[in-house]
This record gives C-alpha cells, sequence and structure tokens, in this order.
C-alpha cells in the first residue's frame, strides 16, 4: 500500500523470471509523478477571487471562454487557475471542483504506451481471458509446441498467485514471465509495461498475454494489446456470453475449447454462438479442442492471419 | 471485485486534486456499458476512502445510457445495459454508441477553517 495516498492498487503485484526464479514487485513508476504534483501548494496566487462556491465555478468556467483566452490550455492549465489552494479561502465552506476525468484515465495512458511501443517493435500481443479453468495455458502449450518453428512467440502470465502457469509454459522452452496480482482480480497496462521490459520481445513476435481467469474485471482494463481473445469451455454452459456480455463485447475472437467433451455435457455450441453474436454481432468464432488438437489448425490461421494484417512476416 | 481498483484509482485522483481538503461529495458518470456496478463501486468507495481526504464523502453516480437504433423497426433505442431489446420486441439493433465512459465529473472540498 502507497502510504502518500493509501492507494493499494498495483501494492501486492509481482513479477517472477521462470528461469532464474527472481522475484520483484511491480513498483508504480506513475506514482511518483502524480505525486510530484503534491507540491504545487507553493504556488503564489493570492490575488482575492471573490470564489462564489457551487455554480459559481461553473459560471467562471464559461466567461473564461467568452473572453477567449485562447492559449491552447488543456483542462489541466484552466483547473490549476481554478484550484481554491489550501489556506487561501480559510471562510469558504464547500467548493465545486471541476474534475471532467476519465477514471481509468491512468492505466488508458500507460495502455497506448504499450501499444505504441509494440507497434513500433513489431510484436502483436493478445489478451486472453476466460474463466478460470477453460483451458488456456493447455491450448498455450500447443500453440507455442505448434507455432514456435514458424513465430517467435513470448508469453505473460497473470495469476493472483504461484508461477505454476510459467513453469508450464517455460517447460515449451518459450521465454515467459508470471505476473502475480496478489489480491488483484486482472492484469492492468502497468503490470504488461514491466513485463515487456523483462520479455524484451523480438521484432515479429507473436505476445500471448495470459490473463487472470476472470469473465468480469479484465474486460475494463485495457492492456495495450491489439486483440481479446475469449476461452469458453463446454463444460461451463452454453448461456456464458448472455451471463458475461461485457466480454464477449470487448473480444474480437471467442474460443470455444474442450469440444471433444460435447458428447458428455449439454452444451449447444450453435446456441452459444448465437448468444456470444446477439453481444457482439462482430465477433468470431472457433471451436477447439485444446487436448486432442481438433480445430487448432483454424486457431493458428487465425493468427497467422492476424500477424499478416498487423503487417508482421510469418515463415513458412 | 475490479470495483475496488476503480474505487481505488477515483479517491487516487481526488486525493490529489484536493491538495489536503477535506473531500465532502464526488459526482461521477457511469455508462451503462462500462462494466462498473454502481452498489458494488459505492461499498468499494467506503472502503477505498478510510483515512484519506475522502473519508465521509458522499459518492454521487449518475448513470449514463447508451443509445442505439432498432434494425427492424428503425426506432431509436436507449440501452440501459448490453442486453436491451428494443419496444418491438427485437433484439437486432445497432452496435451502440455512448455509455461506455467512467468520469469524475465534479468534487466538493471543504475548507479548513
Amino acid at each position: 500500500m502507497c502510504t502518500s495516498c493509501g492507494c493499494s492498487e498495483g501494492g501486492q503485484a509481482r513479477l517472477t523470471d521462470p528461469v532464474t526464479g527472481k522475484t520483484e514487485s511491480v513498483a508504480d513508476h506513475e506514482h511518483a509523478h502524480s505525486h510530484a504534483l503534491d507540491h504545487f501548494h507553493a504556488h503564489p496566487h493570492e490575488h482575492a477571487h471573490p470564489h462564489v462556491p457551487e455554480q459559481g465555478h461553473g459560471h467562471r468556467h464559461g466567461h473564461e471562454h467568452e473572453h477567449g483566452h485562447e492559449h491552447g490550455h488543456g483542462h489541466e492549465h484552466e483547473y490549476k487557475a481554478e484550484v481554491p489552494l489550501t489556506g487561501l479561502h480559510s471562510r469558504m465552506q464547500g467548493t465545486m471542483l471541476r474534475l471532467e476525468q476519465d477514471v481509468l484515465a491512468r492505466n488508458d495512458r500507460v495502455a497506448e504506451r504499450n501499444r505504441s511501443w509494440l507497434q513500433g517493435r513489431g510484436v502483436l500481443a493478445l489478451n486472453l481471458v476466460s474463466s478460470p479453468g477453460a483451458g488456456k495455458t493447455t491450448l498455450l502449450e500447443k500453440t507455442i509446441r505448434a507455432v514456435q518453428a514458424q513465430i517467435p512467440i513470448r508469453v505473460v502470465e497473470g495469476d493472483q498467485e504461484t508461477s505454476l502457469d510459467a513453469e508450464r509454459i517455460r517447460a515449451t522452452g518459450c521465454p515467459s514471465v508470471q505476473v502475480n496480482t496478489g489480491t488483484g482480480c486482472h492484469l492492468d497496462a502497468l503490470m504488461v509495461e514491466r513485463a515487456l521490459q523483462k520479455l524484451d520481445p523480438p521484432n515479429g513476435a507473436l505476445l500471448l498475454i495470459e490473463n487472470v481467469g476472470n469473465l468480469v474485471c479484465p474486460a475494463l482494463f485495457d492492456l495495450g494489446e491489439a486483440a481479446k481473445v475469449v476461452i469458453l469451455s463446454v463444460t461451463e454452459g452454453q448461456d456464458k456470453p448472455l451471463k458475461y456480455p461485457h466480454m464477449f463485447r470487448a473480444a474480437q475472437l471467442l474460443l470455444v475449447n474442450k469440444t471433444d467433451l460435447l458428447p458428455h455435457v449439454d452444451f449447444d455450441i450453435e446456441t452459444c454462438f448465437d448468444y456470444a453474436r446477439r453481444v457482439n454481432p462482430e465477433i468470431e468464432l472457433l471451436r477447439v479442442s485444446a487436448r486432442t488438437s481438433e480445430g487448432l489448425d483454424r486457431w493458428y490461421g487465425w493468427l497467422r492471419a492476424r500477424m499478416g494484417a498487423a503487417g508482421l512476416r510469418v515463415a513458412s | 471485485m475490479h470495483e475496488l481498483s476503480v474505487a481505488s484509482a477515483i479517491v487516487e485522483l481526488c486525493d490529489e486534486r484536493a491538495r489536503g481538503a477535506q473531500v465532502r461529495r464526488v459526482r461521477l458518470q457511469v455508462g451503462a456499458l462500462c462494466c462498473v456496478l454502481p452498489d458494488s463501486l459505492r461499498f468499494c468507495f467506503e472502503v477505498a476512502t478510510e483515512g484519506t481526504t475522502l473519508e465521509g464523502a458522499t459518492l454521487e453516480i449518475e448513470q449514463v445510457p447508451a443509445s442505439s437504433r432498432c434494425r427492424d423497426c428503425g426506432c431509436a433505442v436507449l440501452m440501459l445495459e448490453i442486453l436491451t431489446t428494443c419496444a418491438c420486441g427485437s433484439m437486432n439493433l445497432e452496435p451502440p454508441r455512448g455509455g461506455d465512459r467512467l468520469r469524475i465529473l465534479s468534487m466538493e472540498i471543504e475548507e479548513v477553517a
């Protein structure tokens, strides 16, 4: 937990290199920047504005625009001019400050930074999401063994605890890094940024990010990936797309996994696809069994097509 | 429980801007499609504000619908959730517009007298 502001986000997140076994905490770069702003209160801004509480602020705001102060000021600047600084307006009893700020701006900023870094490097990043136990890691192992001769693959493994999944990936010979989110239920852009620094993926690589098993929270957090792939196993129920619509809406591809179990479960795959399309008419649909390899060629084809669309060369 | 990350982000942003002043009220705009449950967020906000300048502050949540159009009858449809049905009964809607943001509009701070 950060002692400056009390926030706990990312506080317990850790990064592990499965080769060396070395673990480090995901330090919060952004944080240092945000607290630097705290020193702003020394600003000499004492000319006694008749600060009117509540609506007065909105009003004054409007006036500033009417007088044509067009210095290309962003919101930050206008805001700073308006801030009643601590101790200077001691008689005021309640001041409305306009913030107009996106709550996830910080995550989105880092995600954009990741995205342009990945693009510049020529790396295709996919964010793999599912419930726990849908078969993400098995799918990754199969995928790596099948295509790593043609496409260099790097993996970011997200789990709340343990490096078990990174160990499984390591056994395939593919470089990976484990991110443990501690109490966190999803990866965020900052964790991925740190993982990228560690992994240093080469030009033309495919980066597979295995998110924490969770069909809710990862939908909200952009990591800088090119696309989200949602994996749903046939043991989970065909109505998952309707129950967790946000994730299916955010994904570009739905992989229905464990199709080898279809004879044993009440799962109608066409109904599931209909539900997914109802939530997201653009979603692409594939059926696979990571265990028996049924349908995996189409998944590899999809990967190659995405690499091609991103302008990346794939060896044949 | 990503609402806790969201609540922590709100507290962090507001605390930074308040510069030591006590925050009484935070006004938030939550898009209907942005995957945040207002009740869960209120609960997490209480937890996240403990021991900060936002402790005890009221969280006002304004929900913003998305808008769409029915591909069958052409009617405009306001979406309060992803799975919305048009008044004509059709679920064949155009991709939604708006309703996907999560914004802090303003906050009310109290000055130390």
